[in-house]
């Protein structure tokens, strides 16, 4: 079932000042209001899990895709189009690929401009093969997964990064966090969930970890939700890992993070990979001990930059925890309007064309300049975080760090 | 292969974790087992007794197992009160009615909770949360521990009730002859409403034990409901130290299946286990005792 929804939010001059749209090519052009209520509303679908067991992460994302099209709203809507106001169709994937696809459908024939979807790598690789049914404009707000864009869609864009990316960024900085300690991790176990995403990247940690010099001594997979750890935390304590790698949802990484520090697992790191909790201010917050010094390689903003900062107070105002999914579904949908905008119609192949020339300013995220080759977004990528005194600080890249590195973690 | 050190430390968990199970099933054993009813709001209402729970611990600060002298109750007049007023009215007597009218229960509430609670997990912090005993060389969480305990005290009263008592008499009346016991005069409105009422209380002190190492969200009973059924059925239909032993073997069964078939196999162990036992046993480890 979906619903419509038109959002409205900050002020004009508010958003204006707040994000610098106008780079975005969504500035004032001076339409009278009048003029802009005449406008035929633009339809963009938003199909993610806000129920079933990833509903929070789902939930999240529906929230950052309505900020943005609020603000979007607020700010004048599409100049290009009189200054229509953009309109969300809401869908619930339930968190299974099938239904999503088939909100998908739905939407299509219901004539949305374009959708954002779906949270998880299978749910996006289902909404995506759907949405190129009727070539309707398809991104990817999280999904990490690279088969979502390597099947050559060409509905399909996404502009964060996939994990092939981030798996290499992630090795990579690994390797430069164990040459500059003085005790560097020689051994690594990986803990990841069953689906697309959490065995993708520990297939692609497996091959490249050995190249660093870390042997993965144990790869354990476990189902979504797992109501116990406590197996698998055992498995750990007896094969004494230096670094423990999870890769999973956020339930199951608080429960994983809760169980080590029950079982008293002592390692010199937990460096996590799209680590379901370790860049969430609510397990940070909530469980400061448990969460102090994890590192995790993943999605986050650019924490010098302006706009980024001022989005972030903007969502905690709403009263949301400012997770990746939040201002990853924010992004997705200012990409997919600015090609409306730029395409100056709602045409499926316009919309395509422009989103593939896409070259959005994404400066309050930690990405070089913005540039689409198969519908992917080359300029994304990761950063490091790790959890210092209660706060996620910024490892890595140097250009955007926060923060020097704590490794090992246990002295 | 697993070392063979974590074996022992692996049962271990296995029945503690079972008696948790064994917990969310017995108040299902007493509804399904003996009533008959197919509840598959259990888990929705599960859910209801841990954001009780939660709320209770940070809005007041009550401690989870001070809880136990409220939620159970509370609980238990929500149970008496859905039957009453809603199962019985709506079902007219059908069990296929029963079935529907508890799925579309299970749906409410949990979109209810979706809306007021929204979909964020969330845990308590209680100064034992990371503690543990230490029981032969392994490290048992102490919230656990209780668990056991509470699973057991709480199977050894359901007993005490269905067996011990004039309430106890009429539920097995009921669940035996309808039509006798409506003939020897046991309001049987009242007694089904009571028996569901102590199957969802039971929910409560599950809730209770559970949240110290759990999260709630408003979808958590969902994970329990399958175990649950299973547990029931393994252990006999209304057997209540069958629903206990049928907990821990499940527990150990899902600890050990892990172990050596993978954590995301684990599970198939529990069902190997469930058809080889109902083929030898139909009725269940202790169903003959019913």
């Amino acid at each position: 079932m979906t619903d419509t929804m038109k959002s409205g939010g900050l002020g004009r001059r508010q958003f204006l000042k707040n994000s610098g749209v106008a780079a975005l090519g969504l500035g004032v052009t001076g339409f009278p209001s009048v003029l802009r209520a005449q406008a035929a509303p633009v339809k963009i679908g938003l199909v993610h899990p806000v129920s079933g067991f990833i509903a929070f992460s789902g939930s999240q994302c529906r929230e950052g895709a309505l900020m943005a099209i609020a603000d979007i709203n607020a700010a004048g809507g599409i100049k290009s189009l009189g200054g229509a106001q953009v309109e969300a169709v809401l869908a619930d994937s339930q968190g299974k690929p099938e239904i999503g696809a088939s909100e998908v459908g739905k939407m299509a024939e219901e004539g949305v401009a374009g959708i954002v979807a779906g949270y998880s790598s299978a749910i996006s690789l289902a909404t995506s093969q759907e949405a190129a049914k009727t070539n309707t404009p398809h991104v990817v707000d999280v999904g990490v997964s690279d088969s979502i864009m390597s099947r050559g869609l060409e509905n399909t864009f996404r502009f964060g990064p996939g994990y092939g990316n981030i798996a290499n960024f992630a090795v990579d900085n690994l390797n430069a966090i164990n040459q500059a300690s003085s005790s560097p991790a020689k051994t690594a176990m990986i803990i990841h969930e069953e689906s697309v995403f959490g065995t993708g990247t520990a297939n692609l940690l497996s091959e490249r970890l050995p190249s660093i010099g870390i042997d993965v001594v144990d790869v354990i997979k476990h189902a979504n939700p797992t109501r116990d750890f406590t197996n698998i935390v055992l498995q750990l304590k007896s094969k004494q890992p230096d670094l423990i790698i999870p890769a999973n949802y956020y339930n199951e990484y608080v429960l994983l993070a809760r169980t080590m520090r029950q079982q008293r697992i002592e390692a010199k790191g937990i460096y996590s990979v799209l680590g379901g909790a370790a860049s969430n201010y609510k397990f940070v917050n909530e469980f400061p001990e448990a969460a102090d010094l994890i590192m995790d390689c993943n999605h986050w903003f650019n924490p010098k930059s302006e706009v980024a900062m001022q989005r972030k107070t903007a969502a905690e105002a709403k009263g949301l925890i400012y997770t990746y999914e939040v201002f990853l579904a924010y992004n997705a949908v200012l990409g997919l309007v600015d090609a409306i905008e730029r395409a100056g119609t709602t045409d499926k192949a316009a919309v395509n064309e422009a989103l593939a020339g896409s070259n959005l300013d994404m400066s309050y995220m930690p990405y070089a300049a913005t540039k689409m080759e198969n519908g992917q977004n080359m300029g994304a990528a990761p950063v490091n975080t790790q959890v210092q005194n209660g706060d996620i600080e910024v490892i890595f890249p140097s250009e955007f760090a926060s923060a020097e590195t704590v490794f090992p973690m246990n002295g | 292969m697993p070392d063979l050190a974590i074996v022992l430390p692996s049962v271990l968990n296995g029945l503690t974790t079972g008696a948790l199970y064994a917990l969310v099933a017995l108040g299902l054993t007493l509804i399904y087992g003996v009533l008959h009813i197919i509840n598959f709001a259990h888990g929705a209402l599960l859910m209801l007794a841990l954001y009780g729970v939660y709320f209770l611990n940070t809005v007041l600060g009550v401690d989870p197992y001070v809880a136990l002298f409220i939620v159970p109750p509370v609980m238990f007049a929500i149970g008496y009160t859905l039957q009453r007023l809603v199962i019985t009215k709506a079902s007219h007597g059908r069990d296929e009615n029963i079935l529907l009218v508890t799925l579309g229960l299970a749906i409410i509430i949990e979109n209810l909770a979706l809306m007021g609670f929204r979909s964020d997990t969330r845990i308590i912090d209680t100064p034992y949360s990371f503690e543990v005993f230490e029981i032969l060389g392994t490290f048992i969480p102490q919230p656990k521990v209780y668990a056991f305990i509470g699973a057991v005290v709480t199977a050894g009263l359901f007993w005490l009730v269905i067996n011990k008592t004039d309430l106890g008499r009429a539920i097995r009346a009921l669940a035996k002859e309808p039509k006798g016991a409506r003939l020897v005069g046991i309001n049987t409105n009242h007694v089904f409403a009571m028996s569901f009422g102590l199957g969802v209380a039971c929910l409560g002190v599950a809730a209770c034990l559970l949240l110290p190492t759990y999260y709630v969200s408003p979808h958590v009973g969902q994970g329990f409901v399958l175990v649950a059924f299973t547990i029931v059925v393994l252990g006999g239909m209304g057997s209540f130290v069958g629903a206990l032993l049928g907990g821990l073997i499940i527990g150990v069964v899902e600890a050990l299946g892990g172990l050596f078939l993978g954590e995301s196999l684990g599970q198939i162990g529990i069902f190997v286990i469930f058809i080889v036992v109902l083929i030898f046993r139909p009725t269940g480890l202790l169903g003959h005792k019913v």
